[in-house]
């Protein structure tokens, strides 16, 4: 896997708007307008539903992409974030809720989320491949159903509900508008964090850890600690979207972190494609558009075998998913720009 | 330049995003939105169900106060989240007004509480049967036509224990609101005419191995309780006569509805003679329910003869096409005069009159039923008899009833 920022060192000095690149300012410039023509329908159930599993998609193609990590797991992260605001905070299920303010709960959620991220990290490292799939399937798996089991925490099948997004700075977060920012916001963070991360030493680092663990070893890196570490800041990422969620849905329960839900992570993560931190925002997009209308076009029997074959015909036609797409269509542009130049 | 042309395809993907949402219906038409669980576990129930919703659409041939109706599917998979996620999309998305669904009690509970948030859109159940769907914190938008779990209840614990002769039993049920309400209705009369219930066993829906719920069922019981749904009603009395089990079995209503006895194999030998109580019975011989029984099976896939999905979905849908019809199909008040006439609504169903009471619950007719082998060896539910006119509380005074308490793990209990 080739790194996309091309590696020209001995460039000149760019100021920061070249160094933002006009791509991400128009991309910046359209998400921040898009409230202007949207219904608030497509601004929450598409746009900020799209945002939230685009993070958690993140979280997966951070560990993916630059560790060659495929995890399973990240909506099991992101799910100890939303259980933990409904418990930690207010919630109208009779079960806990210790009534925190958000500005002491949010911290502890992602703190939690991180720190059963590094644990799931720290299980996995040893193995690679189709074993790490496993192991933190199993892992994901084995949380479901506890969820589901346990009434004393967890509060079983029913899960809790009466979950409200913060109210303050004069804004009430549970609007639609409002909160496509707040998820907008968040995901801008993230992504840059990511972008940054990337080209950091330690992003840097482990990347050449995917490619070659052994050599790197025996350069004398701690492997180990670096992938762990990757896992933590995985682990931030997906319990913002975790928190992000329980107040998008105003509830959670075991279906929220189920096996399908994590799949999903997944699918959105290959099919938008693992080489570039924008393509599980794009994979999300459209598996949340497939999800929401495949029935009006279909109809309720075979709605579900339809979302099916596009992510077949996506993955067939490109491994690298939606990203990989352009990259085969764009030589062809450019071929045609040749051909009608003067 | 790269970067560009890679934010283009980002362009495109959003404009097309924007597209304004063509979300209000034109004048000759009422769009009303049907959601079922048409994914996971309950599928076979929640297409049963749309059967039964598109039987009364039929029967008003389409059409209510000379507008066509046009029915909105969503989906769930019968887990609350995804139920909410439907319903929104049917409200804000496609605009409908009058929402019919969902199928299963945590889903109801869920789509109550978003109800209260959308006090415009008139919501009408499904075949949902959880308890605290109405009693307990209700919404003013949320009606139910069917009745609850505790409501189908009415009747068989006192004909276990004074006919059947049962005084221990143990129960079986699934570990999710719904199947509360049950053995709540169950309990309630069974404890008070003097039988125990020495175990209750809770299994997570979708569990296969039930060894170790057999082996906790404690020698002696005189029956067994179940109330499993689908696939995990089969699992379970396959598994229990497999296992040598010889005690009787009495049935929680959907264990022994007919997405369970359509089933094949040695389950058929098991299941004849259970007792049971449902809002139908399949050998009711009233005019009315053999009427809707032969519409019923003009749906296509239908079963022999329709489960109480098909029936709930059918009363509901059926009371949301009566009450759009006294309102000569006008919502553009926001549902008032709609919910307004849906509350007065008292009807007259395949089986017997339905009315509401103050919290909008149904009171309707519940039959105590046994499962027996029918003349052509399809398993059917024989109707041993009617209790009339069920209301939300069992007859019991109101405030008497409040103080059993909200229906969990561990209430009732009589051990």
């Amino acid at each position: 896997m080739s790194l996309t920022i091309p590696a020209d060192g001995a460039a000149p000095q760019k100021n920061w708007l070249e160094k933002l690149g006009s791509g991400h300012i128009i991309l910046a410039v359209v998400l921040v307008l898009y409230p202007l023509v949207a219904s608030d329908f497509f601004l929450t159930q598409i746009g900020g539903y799209s945002l939230i599993f685009g993070m958690l998609g993140l979280s997966l193609m951070m560990l993916a992409g630059y560790g060659g990590m495929v995890s399973l797991a990240q909506i099991t992260v992101g799910g100890i974030a939303a259980y933990a605001i409904a418990i930690l905070g207010n919630n109208n299920s009779n079960i806990l809720g210790f009534g925190w303010p958000w500005w002491l709960a949010v911290p502890f959620a992602v703190l939690a989320a991180a720190l059963a991220s590094t644990l799931i990290g720290w299980i996995s490292v040893r193995t690679e491949g189709i074993y790490t799939i496993m192991i933190t399937l199993a892992i994901a798996t084995a949380t479901y159903y506890f969820a589901q089991q346990n009434y004393a925490i967890f509060n079983g099948h029913s899960g809790y509900a009466g979950i409200r997004a913060p109210a303050f700075w004069g804004v009430n977060w549970r609007d639609p508008r409002p909160f496509y920012y707040l998820c907008l916001g968040l995901a801008v963070l993230s992504y840059a964090a990511v972008l940054y991360g990337s080209r950091s030493t330690f992003g840097m680092t482990l990347q050449a850890i995917r490619d070659n663990p052994r050599r790197m070893r025996a350069l004398g890196y701690h492997v180990t600690a670096h992938k762990v570490f990757a896992w933590l800041l995985a682990g931030v990422i997906a319990g913002f979207a975790g928190v992000l969620l329980v107040w998008f849905n105003g509830r959670v329960s075991p279906g929220t972190i189920g096996v399908d839900a994590a799949i999903d992570v997944l699918i959105i993560a290959v099919i938008g494609g693992l080489r570039h931190p924008i393509g599980p925002f794009l994979g999300a997009v459209v598996v949340v558009l497939m999800q929401t209308f495949a029935i009006d076009i279909v109809g309720a029997e075979r709605f579900n075998t339809l979302i099916g074959m596009v992510f077949l015909v996506i993955v067939f036609v490109s491994p690298d998913g939606i990203l990989g797409l352009w990259g085969r269509i764009k030589p062809q542009f450019a071929q045609e720009s040749l051909r009608s130049g003067p | 330049m790269r970067m560009h042309r890679r934010t283009l395809l980002a362009l495109a993907v959003f404009t097309g995003l924007t597209a304004p949402s063509m979300a209000l219906a034109a004048d000759d038409t009422i769009k009303i939105g049907l959601l079922a669980t048409f994914e996971g576990p309950f599928t076979v129930l929640g297409e049963d169900g749309e059967r039964g919703a598109m039987t009364a659409v039929a029967e008003m041939n389409g059409t209510v106060a000379g507008k066509k109706v046009e029915i909105v599917k969503g989906s769930s998979d019968a887990s609350p989240d995804s139920a909410v996620r439907a319903a929104r999309k049917l409200v804000e998305q496609d605009g409908v007004k009058v929402l019919v669904g969902p199928l299963s009690g945590d889903e109801g509970i869920a789509v109550k509480d978003y109800a209260k948030t959308q006090p415009n859109v008139t919501f009408i159940n499904g075949t949902s049967a959880a308890q605290d769907t109405t009693l307990r914190d209700p919404a003013d938008n949320f009606f139910r036509f069917s009745t609850d779990g505790a409501q189908w209840m009415a009747g068989l614990g006192t004909y276990a224990f004074k006919d059947k002769g049962y005084k221990k039993v143990a129960t079986v049920a699934e570990d999710y609101s719904f199947p509360y309400t049950q053995v709540f209705g169950f309990m309630a009369e069974f404890c008070k005419a003097g039988g125990h219930v020495p175990s209750k066993s809770w299994v997570p829906i979708g569990n296969k191995d039930f060894s170790s719920v057999i082996a906790a069922i404690p020698e002696g019981v005189d029956a067994i309780y179940v109330a499993l749904g689908g696939a995990d009603a089969v699992n379970f009395l396959t598994q229990y006569q497999q296992s040598g089990g010889t005690a009787p079995l009495i049935g929680g209503s959907i264990t022994v509805d007919q997405t369970v006895l359509t089933s094949k194999g040695k389950l058929r030998d098991v299941l004849k003679g259970t007792p049971s109580a449902g809002p139908t019975a399949d050998t009711n011989d009233s005019p009315a329910w053999k009427t809707f029984v032969e519409a019923y099976k003009k749906q296509p896939g239908a079963f022999p003869s329709p489960s109480l999905f098909a029936h709930g979905y059918y009363v509901d849908m059926k009371a949301t096409l009566l009450g759009l019809d006294k309102v000569g199909g006008d919502v553009s008040d926001g549902g008032v005069k709609l919910r307004d006439a849906l509350s007065k609504l008292s009807f007259d169903t395949p089986t017997g009159k339905v009315s509401l009471d103050k919290n909008r619950n149904a009171i309707a007719d519940i039959f105590l039923t046994e499962v027996t082998e029918g003349a052509d060896g399809n398993l059917m539910n024989k109707l041993v008899k009617v209790v009339p006119q069920v209301n939300q509380t069992l007859g019991i005074p109101e405030d008497e009833f409040m103080k059993l308490g909200a229906v969990n793990r561990d209430n009732p209990s009589c051990p």
